[in-house]
């Protein structure tokens, strides 16, 4: 991998780290907010099925997650395990995209 | 005649026990698969670590191997691993660091072991030539003196990392060199960020490209291991993040120009 891609996912991670800290925080105040009078399913779904908001800043939120985490694993997997190189680049992208397609079903779940 | 004698009194015990107890020091032997050798070394007043690795030498066993020039933290050639970590032995008081009256002696770790206490510092030292630590000037003899305020931001960042005395303490410290054999190490990093500093420097946009990546600055993790235990109270650390935000031009593909 070259000098550049490394530096280019470095400055991914800490972009997508500034998107992650403004989501976790709207997502607990929801989540806060969301259980003050029990937490029920229909109340949920209520709350983001048709809406493009939610759907928006929740598909948002899975894509930073995924590009955040696969990029961390990968320097997780250099370090602890060895994993370098080819291997660790083609891993980082399939757990990317495990992390993205799982996100955004759910997303597309309770919001359509 | 009663202040006298708590005065007698005070004089006896600063200079009875030092002089009478002894420090177990166990020091490192051999290569990398040495072991430990235990010795009994006197107390002395302001002992330092070096001292005792001195006196085992010139008064126990003389086959004992270690470094050192110039016993005043100038030299940076006397760093070992004391009692687990890294220190610069000449101005390290055994009474700072000794644990229950011992003091246990290697060489400095994520370096391979010469013999005893010496350890090889080629890998750390070409690491600052791969980090591209040399000056690179832009201007010729016929141009004039450069004008650095002191005052200037970029002045004041390089003179902020540039007392470093290369004993290598914090590479010894630093568990990303542990991890990542390539990784080039706070020192270098430390050394490149004063280059990038330097306005009278014309390599720096090569220098970023060299610092970066899994060897270079992205890898650090700001563990703080080698700010922590620099004898000169530098801040790779703080060196280290200033390459980052300067590589995002390596990043972003700016090949010419400024940071």
């Amino acid at each position: 991998m070259t000098v550049r891609t490394e530096a280019r996912l470095w400055l991914a991670q800490r972009a997508t780290a500034a998107i992650l800290a403004i989501c976790v925080i709207v997502h607990l105040i929801t989540i806060v907010y969301a259980v003050r009078g029990g937490l029920s399913a229909g109340e949920i779904l209520g709350r983001t099925r048709g809406s493009l908001a939610w759907g928006s800043f929740y598909t948002v939120f899975v894509l930073a997650a995924a590009v955040h985490g696969a990029i961390g694993l990968r320097t997780v997997a250099a370090e602890w395990l060895g994993l370098r190189g080819a291997a660790a680049a083609w891993t980082m992208a399939a757990i990317a995209l495990a992390l993205a397609a799982t996100g955004l079903r759910a997303v597309i779940a309770v919001v359509t | 005649m009663e202040v006298m004698n708590d005065w007698a009194t005070a004089t006896a015990e600063a200079t009875a026990p030092a002089a009478a107890t002894l420090l177990r020091v166990s020091v490192w032997r051999g290569g990398a698969d040495g072991k430990l050798q235990e010795f009994r070394v006197p107390r002395g007043e302001s002992q330092t670590v070096l001292d005792v690795v001195t006196y085992i030498q010139r008064h126990i066993d003389p086959t004992l191997a270690y470094r050192f020039a110039c016993r005043v933290g100038m030299c940076g050639s006397c760093a070992m691993t004391v009692n687990g970590a890294p220190r610069w032995t000449c101005r390290t008081h055994v009474d700072d660091v000794a644990i229950a009256g011992a003091l246990e002696i290697g060489p400095l770790a994520n370096l391979p072991v010469v013999r005893d206490l010496v350890a090889d510092m080629r890998e750390f030292f070409d690491k600052w030539a791969r980090a591209k630590g040399h000056f690179k000037p832009s201007a010729t003899r016929s141009d004039d003196f450069a004008k650095v305020s002191p005052q200037s931001r970029e002045r004041r960042e390089a003179e902020a990392g540039i007392e470093c005395i290369g004993c290598g303490v914090c590479y010894a410290a630093c568990d990303i060199v542990k991890w990542n054999r390539d990784y080039l190490g706070p020192a270098a990093l430390n050394r490149a960020w004063t280059l990038v500093n330097d306005v009278r420097d014309a390599g720096s946009m090569e220098r970023l490209v060299a610092v970066s990546g899994d060897a270079g600055c992205h890898s650090c993790h700001t563990l703080g291991s080698c700010t922590e235990l620099c004898p000169k109270k530098l801040s790779p650390t703080r060196s280290i993040a200033g390459l980052k935000r300067a590589s995002i031009a390596v990043a972003l593909g700016r090949e010419e120009g400024g940071e």
